[in-house]
């Protein structure tokens, strides 16, 4: 940025005393357009972060606060639903995995190969993504009623048995998965569509020339070129799958038996049912450093393949 | 669309009899299989609230309505009060919008031109809170906005609660100031000489070569509002939500209604994307793989 400059004639402190003073405006100018995005960073990340751990070595009562080290954290991990939780989260991650991370990238090599109607396939896939997840979770649950159900009753048809669905605790997690995994693939499979088009056809040629069936091509033309962008998703899919409560608690209100309460429908009641925000926010911590080496591995990763 | 670069299997092998009768049964296969799966549902919530609650739970499940009528819908709308939901949910996200745009941009074109004292920090600061998950900091955040520190407002069922945290979008701030940094400083150093102020300059200059980027920024910024659900639900649980509300709504109705109510909820977002699906499919994945 120009300024005016002091004149020749002019001595060394006043001219040192304009360029402290062009500094000042400089920044004053500066800090003044971040200030609005930097409050609100202050106000509801930062601020928050530091309260929740202070929070979660403290106690209120009767409205006086007072430190009470580890209890919360005692009280928390004595919990049996604690344990639970992290099983029924860990369960839906690994289940939404298997499902939803192998789905999305077998539509986009199938939409890719095909010489016709992509741009249909393509919306096709993203629409459950416009819906409001509400709309689309509460869909579902008429699918799966037990008995006049859609799901049931096309089962039935194909002579198959049905299923509990949602009612049994060891078909609930599934369930919430499959919802979830229909919601949301669409997103991921335009990604590795784009992903996709990005790799050069010289080298499934000479991949073929060297005698490379169809799913060896996969295996060391595919997957490799793509590699990063599936690591990439990968532990984005981890870490938002890990925070899982919308669909347990619209479909399945962290039942039957307790079979789909996760981490954060944990936190929640913690806090809004039983009151008791103080242990809440220690599993809130918990949660932030389980949460948190993933999402550095995430940024160590992207970082590996920038330098690639 | 046809590429004109190979893939996975070779043209040739495509245009030999047999490969072209594989083809055909292949994409005949893969047609049926992703209509019914995507789109069936779909129809089934149209279709629905034309049916009566009888020919819902009918065996089998009619494909056309016997007797069609609207009246789950005119119903739902009056029920859920959709005019009020879908009027909050707009004014949510657009104010959020708003916001960020004005915000995240001037933080962004700050810490991109101007280079403030403490800039790299502060960038490096709000990038190691994308780490954080949402979810785990709801507890204090929620307490924050009970009762903002040192002013004492309580936000709780006003539009700034749900606002004012979107702004506090680390992605937006990264995605936006590397845009900016792509900006030549020749241009800047040009309009400065004519005596153009930054804001001036950044308004003239800077915003009109961004579109694509501010695209994607709003694309992201509306999804988000349009389907956040834990955080209206405890913040705002006077001015609910689209989904919030339907889900309130959800356990007190015919079934048909409910339906139609659903379909009803699903439309403003369904049309928009098929409005500018273009628009919408190349910028999430233009804002997802330029790393």
């Amino acid at each position: 940025m120009t300024a005016a400059r002091p004149g020749p004639a002019a001595s060394g402190p006043a001219r040192a005393r304009a360029a402290r003073r062009r500094w000042l405006a400089r920044n004053l100018r500066a800090h003044g357009f971040l200030a609005g995005a930097l409050l609100c960073f202050v106000l509801f990340t930062w601020y928050p972060m530091v309260r929740e751990i202070t929070m979660s070595f403290q106690r209120v009562h009767h409205g006086a606060t007072s430190w009470v080290g580890l209890a919360n954290y005692r009280q928390i991990t004595a919990d049996p639903e604690f344990w639970s939780a992290w099983r029924n989260t860990l369960e839906f991650t690994g289940l939404a995995l298997v499902l939803g991370f192998a789905l999305p990238f077998l539509a986009a090599i199938v939409i890719n190969e095909l010489r016709h109607a992509q741009a249909y396939l393509r919306i096709l896939v993203y629409l459950p993504v416009m819906l409001p997840p509400v709309a689309g979770i509460l869909l579902f649950k008429y699918f799966m009623d037990p008995g006049y159900g859609l799901f049931d009753q096309v089962l039935h048809a194909l002579h198959l048995p049905g299923s509990a669905w949602l009612a049994s605790k060891d078909t609930a997690m599934p369930s919430l998965v499959l919802v979830s995994t229909w919601s949301n693939m669409g997103s991921a499979t335009l990604v590795y569509l784009a992903a996709l088009q990005g790799i050069p056809g010289e080298l499934y040629e000479a991949a073929e020339l060297d005698g490379a069936n169809l799913l060896q091509r996969v295996r060391h033309v595919t997957v490799p070129q793509t590699r990063l962008i599936l690591s990439l998703m990968l532990v984005l899919q981890v870490v938002a799958t890990m925070q899982m409560f919308t669909e347990a608690f619209v479909l399945t209100g962290g039942g039957p038996e307790g079979s789909t309460t996760t981490v954060v429908y944990l936190l929640y009641d913690y806090a809004f049912s039983y009151d008791k925000f103080n242990t809440a926010a220690a599993l809130g911590v918990i949660m932030l450093v389980v949460l948190g080496c993933f999402s550095a591995l995430y940024l160590w990763l992207e970082r590996r393949g920038r330098e690639d | 669309m046809t590429t004109t670069t190979r893939t996975l299997i070779s043209p040739v092998q495509l245009n030999r009899p047999r490969g072209r009768r594989a083809y055909r049964i292949v994409l005949a296969l893969v047609l049926l299989t992703a209509t019914a799966v995507f789109l069936g549902p779909l129809y089934w919530m149209a279709t629905g609230g034309l049916k009566s609650p009888q020919e819902l739970v009918r065996t089998p499940p009619t494909l056309v309505p016997a007797h069609p009528s609207t009246h789950a819908f005119t119903e739902a709308w009056s029920r859920l009060g959709m005019a009020r939901l879908l009027l909050n949910t707009v004014v949510y996200a657009g104010g959020a919008l708003l916001l960020q745009l004005v915000f995240c941009v001037a933080a962004a074109y700050s810490l991109s031109k101007l280079r403030p004292v403490l800039g790299r920090a502060i960038l490096a600061m709000m990038l190691a809170s994308m780490m954080v998950p949402a979810a785990a900091l709801v507890i204090p955040q929620y307490l924050t906005v009970l009762d903002l520190p040192l002013v004492h407002w309580n936000l709780q069922d006003t539009p700034w609660v749900i606002w004012l945290p979107t702004v506090a979008n680390a992605f937006n701030v990264f995605l936006l100031k590397r845009f900016f940094d792509s900006v030549p400083d020749e241009l800047l150093d040009a309009a400065a000489l004519d005596g153009a102020r930054p804001l001036r300059i950044l308004w003239s200059v800077v915003l009109p070569i961004s579109r694509p980027v501010l695209g994607v920024v709003s694309i992201f910024a509306l999804v988000a509002v349009w389907k956040d659900f834990l955080w209206p639900l405890i913040t705002v649980p006077g001015n609910e939500t689209l989904n919030v509300g339907v889900n309130t709504a959800a356990t007190s109705m015919p079934q048909n209604t409910l339906i139609a109510g659903l379909f009803l909820a699903s439309l403003p977002t369904l049309v928009l994307f098929l409005v500018l699906q273009r628009t919408i499919t190349a910028g999430l994945t233009a804002g997802s793989l330029k790393g």
